[in-house]
């Protein structure tokens, strides 16, 4: 019996102690919930509102930064509107576009249509691309969203933006949005401040972490463009003294539209 | 009559499990959502218009008060999934073992192997029992998933219950007639059994894989998940092989973890000095097993997750890099645990030999290695820092230590864990040896040269790639390691093999001089494996986060979010404790059912 009990306790410390060191030995991250469209209210969008909006979609729902981001897993997209131009003269190039807005939205829809050397599938010789249409299956952008994110690439690269803000289009979100049970949308600064874990890096009145800016006075000190970016975007620009790549970049993913502006007006506020 | 009772425990559940089945074909919207073309032609054979996957509400998912849906099916799988691996892989190596017992024509194989059957037959009947569970709870808490599934797989779903029907009955006549069954021509019959019996279990498992792996990976439906008609498609899905694969060899490193684990239970409980022999030897068997099927197991598993990344991109850096991206660190914890406590066991073990001691001043230095390793897997790639901490760093990696967090360190490391734990299991094999050929030394040498070049070309590989290239090839390491890590296992066993051809033996091996300390080795080594398992499960199907069938069904349920590790982790701990507490029932039934009582004076005389 004593050996049974012995076995049995073994058992349990064994079971105990992984379980243990999952639950407070690593940094507990709760993934973002499952992707909820936006209700797009274009017909009184601002071209801005419209880029910020193509922003959220690459760094969201896109799911873009999987690939396009600093570790070099899919091409660089930071000149994207200069480079774009070039692979339209290029002999490789197979698709129908004539224009860098054109070639940009092709190659969300029809990545295959030209592989920049090096990214292509394994075996393929650069014919075809790993990344989806993102129009279809698990990503499922609409014709708005692809159009936002063309304008915030024409945008991010420094080109000019040629899109156009769709009207008329059917809105696949408005059929949708009664999909599901996605979490409730938080509507308290402070609440909001706990949720996505600011506290632990940022300092408000003399609470919070230090491995980010004091935000105490945030509001006096930076514009709200200043804080969308530096939410949305947070190594576009690093505050003196900070290292970069310390913030994580899917708030934008992570939030609401409605928690995103509560959290800006809350910290374009602090004065 | 100990056995009958899991006989008609098995047969119940195995009726039951077709009727299920059965009923399931039956299910409102099964058949209607096959239905005839409105107008066929005339000369064409009949085909079916399939209708798309539903797009589901919340409201389309039942709830039972109290009862959390997803957490039901979850524990209902796993412990599914855990006695079937352990009652598939079981066969397998009593098939091997029942040959060994054969050509060497040595009985304590062939009772060895008869003890392994015996303590899964109680298994096979719980399998059952919970397999009923998993799909009552399917159909139950996810009855559109499962009506669209068995839509698809109706063919595969039948037979299915058919193969576990031949399962049942060649298991039975295996078990039971193994007494009858022996000698000349019986022992080929029963031999063939056995052979049917593995064949049939391995297609059962290859069909349930199918239906996971069309979750991941969905073929013979177009985007909007209609289906084609050809099941073949879609249970050759591009999952299918790596998962088949993986799991057919994890399976066997599983089921010789848990009969080790009976083994020690046995040997602990032993009352005498033959008995403590006989379930050491059967320890040492089992750890065996575990060990051979464990070595090959990360290249199974990488196999595994390039194919994932093949498959989707997406997928793939979900998988790697993304939101999971530390339950990996997790991983090495266990990894680190199975193969220190595999080591440690056989480490122990050389104490039966008279002879061991030419090379225990070695073991200190193969435990620093394997903990090394173990640390360079241990390594995350991001650490959550204060900001003094990232000044200090000069940004969030450590310009030397921060590629230990990636793939080409992790492969490196693995790489090197499995060498070492093959470099254990040689000097085990050496430590009553004493060879006779006239080479030895310059085969030793030989064999010191080709470790110590295969390491270094190892190490050489993942500092190159994890220092010198960039993110695109930093997995390129991986398939030159894993082939010098094969070229040396299987070069050095082979000469060594030579070298100790008509070796003469120290002494007899002393079975059962080993510490009870080495048994719980055996223990930590299941309780790992069952955890891991889970653990992987977890991952294996989270990456398909809000998706039933990845891109064609949305999981639109209220639990369709992915949970946190620790969420996980809780999970799988309480599947774990259920799994072990039948397990030690298992252990327990095995025990009674060979115990006899004589009740003085009870029976008339």
């Amino acid at each position: 019996m004593r050996q049974f009990l012995t076995v049995v306790a073994f058992t349990l410390l064994t079971i105990g102690f992984f379980a243990a060191y999952s639950n407070y030995g690593i940094p507990q991250i709760e993934p973002a919930p499952p992707p909820k469209d936006e209700k797009l209210d274009l017909g009184s969008m601002t071209m801005d509102q419209f880029v910020a909006l193509g922003e959220r979609v690459f760094s969201g729902k896109g799911t873009c930064t999987l690939c396009h981001n600093a570790l070099g897993r899919a091409p660089a997209l930071e000149n994207i509107t200069e480079v774009a131009s070039k692979r339209l003269e290029d002999p490789r190039y197979e698709g129908a576009a004539e224009t860098v807005e054109a070639y940009l939205i092709e190659s969300l829809v029809e990545p295959s249509v030209f592989v920049v050397t090096g990214f292509g599938k394994k075996g393929t010789n650069d014919k075809e691309s790993p990344m989806p249409d993102v129009s279809g299956g698990g990503i499922g952008l609409s014709e708005a969203e692809i159009a936002a994110i063309t304008a915030y690439l024409q945008d991010k690269s420094g080109g000019e933006i040629t899109v156009e803000i769709p009207s008329g289009i059917e809105n696949k979100a408005d059929e949708e949005t009664e999909e599901g049970e996605p979490r409730e949308a938080i509507n308290d600064p402070e609440a909001l401040m706990v949720k996505f874990t600011c506290n632990a890096c940022h300092m408000i009145d003399g609470k919070g972490g230090d491995a980010g800016p004091n935000l105490s006075r945030i509001g006096a000190m930076r514009d709200r463009t200043y804080l969308r970016r530096a939410l949305l975007d947070p190594n576009a620009d690093v505050a003196k003294g900070f290292e970069p790549d310390t913030m994580p970049p899917d708030l934008g993913e992570q939030m609401y539209a409605a928690e995103l502006e509560t959290l800006l007006n809350f910290l374009a506020g602090l004065k | 009559m100990n056995g009958f009772r899991p006989v008609k425990i098995g047969m119940t559940v195995a009726i039951f499990g077709l009727l299920v089945s059965l009923v399931s074909l039956a299910l409102p919207g099964f058949e209607q959502s096959a239905v005839y073309a409105a107008e066929p032609a005339a000369d064409a054979a009949p085909s079916f218009l399939y209708e798309p996957a539903p797009k589901l509400t919340a409201a389309d998912y039942p709830t039972v008060a109290g009862v959390n849906s997803r957490v039901v099916v979850w524990v209902f799988a796993q412990l599914h999934l855990w006695f079937a691996a352990f009652v598939l892989a079981v066969p397998i190596f009593v098939f091997i073992i029942e040959v060994i017992g054969m050509r060497t024509r040595d009985k304590r194989y062939d009772d060895m192997a008869y003890e392994f059957i015996k303590v899964s037959i109680t298994a096979y009947s719980l399998t059952a029992i919970l397999g009923g569970g998993l799909v009552f709870s399917l159909i139950l808490f996810y009855p559109h998933l499962f009506t669209y599934l068995s839509t698809i797989f109706s063919e595969s779903m039948f037979y299915y219950a058919l193969l576990f029907f031949a399962e049942s009955a060649v298991l039975y006549i295996y078990y039971y007639g193994w007494h009858w069954l022996q000698g000349g021509f019986k022992k080929w019959v029963h031999l063939t059994l056995g052979l049917v019996l593995n064949a049939v279990g391995t297609t059962l498992m290859l069909l349930a894989n199918a239906w996971l792996t069309f979750m991941m990976s969905p073929a013979g439906v177009d985007a909007a998940g209609v289906f084609s008609g050809d099941e073949w498609a879609a249970v050759h899905n591009f999952l299918w092989n790596p998962i088949n694969l993986h799991r057919f060899v994890a399976n066997i490193a599983y089921g010789g973890s848990i009969v080790g684990a009976y083994a020690a239970f046995k040997f602990l409980t032993a009352g005498t000095r033959q008995e403590r022999a006989h379930y050491d030897w059967m320890g040492y068997n089992a750890n065996f097993i575990a060990i051979c099927a464990l070595l090959p197991l990360p290249f199974a598993g990488y196999y595994l997750a390039a194919e994932i990344y093949a498959y989707s991109q997406q997928m793939g850096i979900t998988l790697m890099g993304g939101i999971f991206a530390w339950l990996f660190i997790i991983q090495a914890v266990l990894i680190g645990t199975l193969f220190l406590s595999a080591n440690y066991y056989l480490w122990c073990g050389m104490g039966r030999s008279d002879g061991a001691k030419r090379y225990t001043k070695y073991i200190k230095y193969i435990a620093i290695v394997l903990v090394g390793a173990f640390l360079v897997w241990f390594t995350p790639h991001t650490l959550v820092l204060t900001n003094e901490e990232l000044k200090a760093l000069g940004g969030p990696h450590h310009k030397i230590l921060g590629p230990l967090g990636i793939m080409p360190a992790k492969n490196t490391a693995v790489n090197v864990m499995i060498i070492f734990t093959a470099l254990s299991f040689m000097f085990y094999r050496r430590s009553n040896k004493v060879a006779v050929v006239s080479w030895e030394k310059a085969g030793n040498a030989i064999q010191v040269a080709l470790f110590s070049a295969g390491l270094l070309n190892i190490i050489f590989l993942g500092v190159y790639h994890g220092y010198f290239t960039n993110t695109v090839y930093k997995v390129a390491a991986s398939i030159p390691q894993v082939l010098t890590t094969l070229v040396i296992i299987v070069a050095s066993i082979t000469l060594d093999s030579f070298i100790y051809r008509g070796a003469q033996e120290v002494g007899p091996l002393r079975w059962g001089r080993i510490p009870e300390r080495a048994q719980y080795a055996l223990f930590l080594l299941a309780v790992a494996f069952t955890w891991l398992m889970g653990l992987m499960g977890y991952i294996r199907s989270g990456i398909r986060q809000h998706w039933h069938v990845v891109d064609i069904m949305r999981d639109a349920s209220s639990e369709a979010f992915t949970p946190t590790l620790g969420y996980a982790a809780n999970v799988v701990s309480v599947a774990a404790i259920i799994f072990m507490a039948l397990v030690i029932f298992i252990f327990w039934i095995a025990q009674v059912s060979s115990a006899k009582t004589l009740p003085a004076g009870y029976w008339k005389e």
